[in-house]
């Protein structure tokens, strides 16, 4: 169990952030959610290149148990995807702010008549 | 080593920040159409190849597969490749008047570029053999396609857009946590070996977690029926252009993953997914079918025999036969033909009249005689006449439900048959029985007429021609269920 702590913390990050995503209606904060999600798995991924004990990930002649570098590379991709998502999500709230005159969801959706 | 299995995509990819240099929408227009092409000829060596000397492999930037990542193309890749490839020049050639027509000037440049990076990255993800690999290409292709939904005239372009990237990016997640969770188990990204080592890992808990999230995440950027909220509205409010090449690729690169995640490596007895695709390809057959006979507007209906389609296609996999198998290959190849022909003829009306509902269509037979024609063939292939493309798929379909004995398969394909011969009728009466208000004709123009016309060619061709397509699918359904055993 106490080895898993970092894992059910992720998990209940992770919730929080798809929680926000589905019950707030403001534009804004469900981007908020969705970046607090994505960081809980940016997190989830670092933890599985965590080893107990080791060194970081540099050759030298007196360590012989060294961390997993690769999770790290391949988060450091996942957050420049993430920025862009977040990036492109913003610039498409001004637009939607400038459009109808709102960012909240019940609003849009009573404003356009659909579902 | 040979380049070619890359060169599709790095000539897609390196064109769109050439046009953002240019900056001039009609240089940009030239430019998109002669990489598209340039793809299309790629892609068609590459399947000449793979078919003569078996799978093409490529270490990019020369680092070796476990380290660096490794681009493996099989059949399955390479027919896919053909199928994007096909429709995505189609499109370009088709863009030009569509966007000049649809959107405002100073945005016409980002139209074509957002469409060659989705275009390039939705061939990389199909190229790939490395999972992370995949997940960057599928994100490009998500980012740039919710651009090109978002230019849409009607300002709800931009509210559907938004739905689809909360949606698309949930989707992304999940599918980027199954990657980890695999990474965390079997040591590697490399797809042959992830498939190799999970079979000593065996069935823990985090596998089986994996395998969730990562279907999961598909299923959504697939929009299989509970999960299709965000398409309808994303593909009617999309530019005509960016509405028939999403909906004939965008899902089709979700459906290849499907595959690749249930045959190549996780095995089909995995978990008891078939029972799961059957029962909701089912009803995404009968749901979606009905749902479009209440549309007025000829967009949205559309799109709503996507998720119908879509069920399809997973209909086939699901039932995990060689008979299934070989009706969803078919069929994904015929659904870009008959849906990339629809919504692209549809694009030719919306310059024409300003909007298709069946208001616009009333009479289209004497306004838009060409038009009309294309339109009425690629409803037959979505019918599935004899005589045409879609023919072929259904009839495989059945077959493949028949020989397992699931009487009830075949009457859902049956209901949706008859929900689809209606609003394929409606469409039919509308523009041929019906008297438009003021008639004269008005053509499309000829750089939108062609590739529509080449589209609705090819799905009569290929309802009557199939040597060539049942020689490609024979052989990937036999590698894809020999090799997987």
């Amino acid at each position: 169990m106490s080895g898993q702590l970092a894992y059910w913390l992720i998990i209940a990050l992770m919730m929080v952030g798809l929680y926000i995503v589905i019950a707030y209606a403001n534009l804004i904060k469900k981007i908020i959610g969705l970046s607090i999600m994505q960081v809980s798995v940016f997190m989830l991924y670092i933890g599985i290149g965590y080893i107990e004990g080791a060194a970081i990930p540099i050759i030298d002649a007196t360590t012989t148990l060294y961390s997993n570098p690769i999770p790290h590379v391949l988060i450091l991709t996942a957050i420049v995807v993430g920025i862009a998502t977040v990036a492109l999500a913003l610039a498409m709230i001004i637009r939607i702010n400038e459009a109808f005159g709102t960012i909240e969801e019940d609003e849009l959706a009573d404003g356009t008549g659909e579902q | 080593m040979s380049h070619l299995p890359v060169l599709p995509i790095l000539i897609l990819l390196l064109t769109a920040p050439l046009c953002l240099i240019i900056n001039r929408a009609s240089v940009a227009w030239l430019m998109t159409v002669s990489a598209s092409t340039l793809a299309l000829v790629c892609a068609w060596k590459i399947l000449a190849q793979v078919l003569a000397s078996g799978p093409l492999t490529y270490a990019l930037d020369g680092w070796e597969a476990p380290f660096g990542i490794e681009y493996r193309i099989d059949l399955l890749g390479a027919w896919m490749l053909l199928i994007i490839s096909l429709v995505g020049s189609m499109v370009a050639l088709f863009s030009r008047q569509s966007v000049k027509h649809e959107i405002e000037p100073s945005r016409q440049v980002y139209f074509y570029i957002a469409f060659l990076l989705c275009f390039g990255a939705l061939m990389g993800v199909v190229a790939s053999g490395d999972m992370f690999h995949i997940f960057v290409m599928l994100e490009i292709s998500a980012l740039s396609s919710y651009t090109l939904i978002a230019m849409g005239r009607n300002k709800l372009a931009l509210w559907a857009s938004f739905q689809y990237l909360i949606l698309g990016t949930i989707g992304a997640t999940f599918i980027l946590i199954g990657i980890g969770l695999i990474y965390a188990m079997t040591g590697t990204l490399n797809i042959a070996d992830i498939a190799e080592r999970l079979e000593t890992v065996g069935q823990s808990r985090t596998v089986i977690t994996a395998f969730v999230f990562l279907i999961l995440g598909t299923l959504l950027k697939l929009a299989l029926f509970p999960l299709h909220l965000w398409l309808p509205n994303a593909y009617t409010y999309a530019p005509s252009a960016a509405s028939a090449f999403l909906a004939a690729t965008a899902t089709k690169v979700a459906l290849y993953l499907l595959i690749r995640l249930t045959y190549t490596v996780f095995g089909t007895d995995f978990l008891p997914m078939s029972t799961l695709l059957v029962a909701l390809g089912m009803v995404a057959v009968v749901a979606g079918s009905l749902i479009a006979l209440s549309q007025s507007n000829l967009k949205r209906m559309f799109a709503y025999s996507s998720v119908a389609q879509i069920g399809y296609l997973v209909l086939g996999l699901g039932m995990s036969s060689q008979t299934g198998l070989t009706s969803t290959l078919i069929h994904t190849f015929n659904h870009a033909l008959m849906k990339g022909a629809l919504f692209m003829s549809l694009g030719a009306v919306v310059y024409r009249l300003g909007d298709v509902t069946f208001k616009e269509l009333a009479g289209l037979g004497q306004r838009m005689p060409l038009t009309m024609a294309a339109i009425a063939i690629a409803c037959a292939s979505l019918l599935g006449l004899p005589g045409t493309a879609g023919f072929i798929s259904k009839w495989y379909l059945v077959s493949a439900a028949i020989e397992n004995g699931w009487l009830m398969l075949a009457g859902a394909i049956l209901i949706s048959s008859l929900a689809t011969a209606v609003y394929v009728w409606r469409v039919i009466d509308a523009g041929y029985f019906q008297t438009a208000v003021k008639v004269e004709r008005a053509e499309a123009p000829f750089t939108m007429l062609a590739p529509i016309l080449l589209l609705a060619f090819a799905n009569i061709y290929f309802g009557l021609d199939t040597s060539f397509m049942l020689m490609v699918v024979d052989g990937i359904t036999n590698n894809l269920l020999g090799g997987g055993q």
